[in-house]
């Protein structure tokens, strides 16, 4: 007995409980929603370094039954969902009394997570978009959960674009059905390489460019990012958390690189894989610069740190696009697995900093009751342990040593510049300084300078709502002190597993 | 392959009227009639002139194997029409909100936030 089909049964069984009891118990939804993400998070640590592991649902064999793979890319992207998942949750527990029907929101927080765990476990095209969908319905109701006209229309702008992308990634799923016949992901890529050894047919090619612009659209990279500055800081702050910190990760990043790298591949035999790699190169430069420059003249909070979410992913889908581009044109292959490397390393810093950042600014809302820079100053003088864990989110974020994000984006600027990108390295490293620039900004406007307006009269907030940042405070320098153990425990089998396409078709189909 | 071409075109009108129309109403239309196109282009890949049900009967000769359609897109276009139904009610219900905020259905008097 496998614990993987657990991961997606617990939150969908907490899901339904929640709402069914809450009508005669009040508190079923923290006590369940605590309880249950407390349970995952633990088996999400408790699977690393675990061997790869393959779960026939109902005990059918793939390729004719579904099948749910565990691997290295899995468990890095199970260990970000599950912790930051627990976090929010205890966040929300003291923060989210200001809205009503509480068992609603962390029923659907607990679909949200079900349908995340889902996707990054499944090893089947169409259960990869049902868990999609499923996620995504969930973050769309949430993001409209305050119901006041900004959350609406935020909402509603999130679905109609969501939406789009989910048509575009079912069309790609039919599209690859109809040529291959098939739907496990293993064995269309089988299907794939025997077939098509020497050039993908224009029906995949096309495949290939819907599947890319949906899960763009689902990682929010310019010039596919309009609903994100809207409906991240719309959402309640630990909903904030789990769309930066997680969503847009396992829904786009981590779903582009199954699709792309072990369904695809990428080899010097395919030249068309070498288009999409530099198709991932492009939207990742676009994200860098006109995310950083457009969060520069942000003076909300959250609105900031969104936009640094569209260039931070960026630097994620930089790193892996780099690495698939030297595997493409048959590179060295230390070179791509130094570059996916600072590409993972990346997502996982970046879900551990921004969902800190994203909570602190939640923090400070509930404490002082706005979120516009302007108003705000001092924190950390009458909030000192927000200000502290915020200010070490910030430094880390900015990119500076020793915290986690100088060495991931370190690997990445290294990796781009070895592979030649000379021009796209050196506006990496640009828009570097300018990430450094609004952190600073951040730093001054909020964390230090002179105690003024609605921070004067603020108050610490409550444990349950900083030990979540001091958790995430402690994540973000050790990540950055303790490489090696991270390292070759989490980061080193992800990256083993996307970069040996033929390992994975091995271990689904033996 | 001209039924596959007239799916695409329908998906195009739908994106069309997702992107020309104002009113948040025919915005929602425009991403069912962009669905269903693709619910209608996975039948049509499963479509097979006098196919049979795929039910093996005794006495059935392997000739008659072939006839079968393949039941997988019709099962795959079920659940997607569930998920398109799920989309859709909380589509309907965020317009319905809108409308109570703002009294107009009409999408630049309700945007306010900057993109």
């Amino acid at each position: 007995m496998s614990l993987v089909p657990l991961f997606v049964a617990i939150p969908l069984g907490m899901a339904f409980l929640i709402p069914l009891l809450g009508r005669w118990w009040k508190t079923s939804g923290e006590v369940l929603a605590t309880g249950g993400t407390a349970l995952l998070a633990v088996m999400s640590i408790m699977s690393i370094g675990m061997p790869a592991v393959v779960h026939h649902m109902g005990g059918w064999e793939p390729p004719y039954g579904i099948a749910m793979v565990s691997d290295g890319l899995s468990v890095l992207l199970l260990i970000a969902i599950n912790i930051v998942g627990f976090l929010a949750v205890m966040f929300s527990l003291k923060y989210m009394r200001i809205y009503t029907g509480l068992p609603k929101y962390y029923s659907l927080f607990m679909l949200m997570v079900a349908g995340m765990n889902g996707v990054v476990l499944s090893g089947d095209l169409f259960n990869l978009f049902v868990f999609l969908e499923v996620a995504s319905i969930a973050s769309y109701a949430l993001v409209a959960f305050g119901t006041d006209a900004d959350e609406l229309e935020a909402g509603f702008k999130y679905l109609i674009l969501g939406s789009v992308a989910s048509v575009m990634i079912l069309f790609a799923i039919g599209t690859v059905y109809a040529v291959t016949g098939s739907l496990n992901m293993a064995d269309v890529a089988r299907e794939i390489s025997i077939r098509f050894g020497g050039e993908m047919s224009p029906a995949l090619l096309l495949a290939a460019a819907m599947f890319l612009m949906g899960f763009c659209l689902k990682a929010a990279l310019v010039p596919f990012h309009a609903w994100l500055p809207d409906a991240h800081p719309s959402a309640p702050a630990p909903i904030s958390a789990m769309l930066s910190g997680v969503v847009i990760k396992s829904l786009g990043v981590y779903a582009m690189c199954r699709v792309f790298f072990h369904v695809f591949g990428f080899s010097p035999e395919l030249p068309s894989s070498l288009i999409i790699a530099n198709g991932i190169i492009a939207f990742s430069v676009l994200s860098i610069v006109v995310g950083g420059l457009l969060a520069i003249g942000q003076w909300d909070f959250k609105r900031l740190l969104a936009y640094s979410s569209i260039g931070q992913i960026g630097y994620v889908t930089l790193g892996i696009g780099v690495g698939a581009r030297v595997l493409a044109s048959g590179g060295v292959r230390s070179l791509a697995a130094l570059a996916i490397l600072g590409g993972l390393f990346h997502l996982i810093n970046h879900a551990a900093f921004k969902s800190l950042l994203f909570l602190s600014s939640g923090a400070i809302q509930h404490a002082t009751g706005t979120r516009d820079m302007k108003q705000l100053g001092g924190v950390r003088e009458k909030m000192p342990v927000t200000g502290l864990s915020t200010n070490l989110a910030a430094l880390s974020i900015a990119g500076v040593p020793p915290f986690s994000g100088f060495w991931s984006k370190l690997v990445i600027l290294v990796a781009t510049l070895q592979a030649g990108l000379y021009a796209i390295g050196g506006i990496a490293i640009a828009m570097a300084f300018v990430t450094l620039a609004y952190y600073v900004k951040v730093q001054r406007e909020v964390i230090f300078g002179e105690v003024k307006g609605a921070v004067e009269k603020a108050r610490e907030v409550p444990a349950v709502m900083y030990v979540p940042l001091v958790i995430l405070a402690v994540v973000c320098v050790g990540f950055g002190l303790l490489y090696p153990v991270i390292g070759y425990r989490i980061l080193e089998p992800a990256r083993d597993a996307l970069l040996n396409g033929a390992e994975y078709i091995k271990l689904v189909l033996g | 392959m001209m039924v596959y071409f007239l799916c695409l075109v329908l998906m195009t009108m739908g994106l069309y009227c997702l992107v020309a129309k104002k009113n948040i109403v025919k915005k929602v239309l425009g991403i069912v009639i962009m669905d269903y196109a693709v619910n209608l282009y996975i039948i049509v890949i499963g479509y097979k002139t006098g196919g049979v049900a795929p039910i093996v009967e005794p006495g059935m000769s392997e000739g008659m194997y072939a006839r079968f359609v393949d039941p997988l897109p019709q099962a795959l276009v079920l659940t997607s029409i569930v998920i398109g139904l799920g989309v859709l009610a909380l589509m309907v219900s965020m317009c319905v909100r809108l409308y109570e905020k703002h009294g107009t259905f009409d999408m630049s008097a309700i945007s306010k936030l900057r993109g």
